[in-house]
């Protein structure tokens, strides 16, 4: 050894003393430092509220008050309620219908910004779109308000050219544009993250073997692209099932979703536990949304010869 | 050749359209807080900073911006940490039940946050924890220690594996190789950790709306304003906390590559 790495060496062990022993007592105490802060947090913190939450969908309520109880009373009570089931499947047709409408929407941008953008320009773009995520979601949707009420500023310019007004707020409409400024950044942006990671190389194969634009878009870079498109539209699906705001604000709460049912089961009756029914269903029909969406995002299809 | 750059131009279009969607109610946002008018249309009927002075006048907006700061510095703090210590176990280790201590980590996000509001609401009220800014704190942690963790975790997996254990074996023990080994690697990392865990914290409003009760941040008193009469002050409100994060997250940049040319200096001087 030479004497310079010997002098390092030297100097870093002695003052530690690191037997083998000692070291391996050591490390295991230094595993549980940095393994045990996130088990514990989540367990007490989110774990434990969750099991509660199930704990509760059996309890009930008598003179406004809650009663530690085993009763199925709530989920009979919920799912023999028509307008329940209604909302049940509106909810969910909302939520497919952003993701598809988002995802649609979204596919040409990120395409262009994988495959048709300089350097310079594809830097300057996703500036622009991680931009919206440092503004309040609260702030835009009360923006669009203003933009698409009667009196607005959309009506306003379609007046100019002698249309409308229209009415967007209250309406279906007025919900999915608030579901897609919530969605489309996003949206856009793992799209992209998985275009560009596309062998450029089939690309130009499948043009050079005579494969036309489009079916080379369809049937090369989407299929090759397929993890990050279902898994941005699964996030654009959860997003907005869940969502208060945009069919509250923008949609005016008629027909109700159901994060609007949570919020009128709480405030009208009281009543916690038919809440956390609603809750737990949405939980799990979350659950399995995103089971299926990673079982087909990265499934390998088997070859057709 | 020519249908090819008609398509690209019509891309790009699409692209800018889609930008153009982002940006108005950013946009629309900033204009109409300069609006002297409750329902402001375009073109303005005026200039005014009225909503500005309104909204720094009135109590509860400044004790909400306040209480996020404070709430968003803490959570900001405890995530980062956390989440830097379930990626790095995760990098580092394998052990029994490792895609369970995964979804811990990295599930959160995925359930709504009314729920996750609510559920913390019916549990947090049982022991007695809940109306208070740590309410919100002890919630928001959750929320934001995936977000932490995600970052951290992508930084780490550009790290040489055996870097680590080249400092153990010139004899640095696991605290050593830790301070000088992987600290130093990640520290990028963890400055945008904080900023993001902060970010997300500052603009969560469902959850702080539930767990906080009376103890209101500023996105729950917007929620506020929101739910009732219209009021010009969000526009002010929005127009304040945006400028002040694009600041932040520009600021952050400017650190991040001055940092980076001064290691790259230090790397040539060295030479």
């Amino acid at each position: 050894m030479r004497p310079m790495a010997r002098k390092v060496l030297t100097q870093q062990v002695a003052p530690e003393r690191v037997g083998t022993a000692v070291r391996k007592h050591k490390v295991e105490g230094y595993a549980l430092f940095w393994g045990a802060p996130l088990a514990v947090w989540q367990l007490v913190f989110f774990v434990a509220p969750l099991v509660f939450l199930v704990v509760m969908t059996f309890w009930t309520v008598s003179n406004f008050r809650l009663a530690p109880d085993f009763d199925t009373v709530n989920w009979v009570n919920m799912f023999s309620k028509g307008y329940v089931i209604d909302t049940y499947f509106r909810t969910l047709g909302y939520g497919a219908l952003a993701a598809v409408m988002c995802s649609v929407l979204a596919f040409p941008a990120s395409y262009a910004l994988a495959f048709k953008a300089s350097p310079v320009a594809q830097r300057i773009g996703l500036f622009m779109l991680i931009t919206p995520f440092f503004t309040s979601y609260l702030v835009r949707i009360y923006s669009w308000q203003a933009v698409v009420a009667e009196n607005g500023v959309l009506n306003g310019l379609f007046d100019l050219v002698g249309l409308g007004p229209f009415t967007i707020l209250g309406t279906l409409l007025g919900t999915m544009i608030g579901y897609i400024t919530l969605t489309l950044p996003l949206v856009i942006l793992l799209q992209f993250f998985s275009l560009s990671g596309v062998d450029r190389n089939l690309v130009e194969a499948a043009q050079n073997l005579g494969c036309g634009r489009l079916r080379t878009v369809f049937l090369v870079i989407v299929p090759l692209a397929k993890t990050g498109i279902i898994l941005a539209g699964t996030f654009a699906f959860i997003l907005c099932f869940g969502d208060l705001v945009s069919p509250t604000s923008l949609g005016s709460s008629k027909p109700p979703t159901l994060s609007i049912l949570i919020v009128d089961t709480v405030k009208q009756g009281n009543n916690w536990p038919r809440a956390a029914v609603v809750a737990l269903v949405m939980v799990l029909t979350l659950i399995v949304v995103a089971f299926t969406a990673i079982f087909f995002a990265y499934r390998v299809k088997k070859e057709k010869i | 050749m020519s249908t090819d750059r008609l398509i690209a131009y019509a891309l790009r279009g699409w692209f800018f359209i889609a930008l153009i969607f982002i940006f108005v109610p950013i946009i629309i946002n900033f204009i109409f807080s300069f609006s002297p008018e409750r329902f402001p249309t375009l073109p303005l009927g005026g200039f005014s900073t009225g909503w500005y002075e309104l909204i720094l006048s009135e109590a509860p907006v400044p004790r909400a911006f306040g209480n996020s700061m404070k709430a968003g510095v803490i959570v900001a703090l405890i995530s980062t940490f956390i989440g830097f210590a379930a990626a790095y176990t995760d990098y580092r280790y394998r052990f029994l039940g490792k895609n369970f201590y995964l979804a811990l980590a990295l599930l959160p996000p995925t359930i709504p946050v009314l729920i996750l509001g609510l559920v913390m609401l019916m549990f947090l009220s049982r022991v007695s924890l809940v109306g208070e800014l740590y309410s919100v704190v002890l919630a928001h942690v959750v929320y934001c220690i995936p977000f932490a963790m995600a970052l951290i975790r992508l930084r780490l997996a550009q790290m040489d594996p055996n870097l680590e254990s080249a400092a153990w074996n010139l004899g640095a023990n696991s605290w050593r190789a830790m301070r000088e080994v992987i600290l130093p690697f990640t520290l990028p990392s963890i400055f945008a950790a904080l900023a993001l865990t902060m970010a997300v914290s500052f603009d969560e409003y469902m959850i702080a709306f539930f767990v906080g009760g009376v103890t209101e941040t500023l996105p729950v008193r917007v929620l506020a304003l929101l739910q009732g009469q219209v009021s010009p002050r969000i526009n002010a409100i929005g127009s304040v906390v945006f400028t002040i994060s694009m600041s932040l997250v520009i600021l952050s940049q400017i650190l991040l590559l001055s940092r980076r040319s001064g290691e790259r200096n230090v790397a040539a001087g060295g030479k």
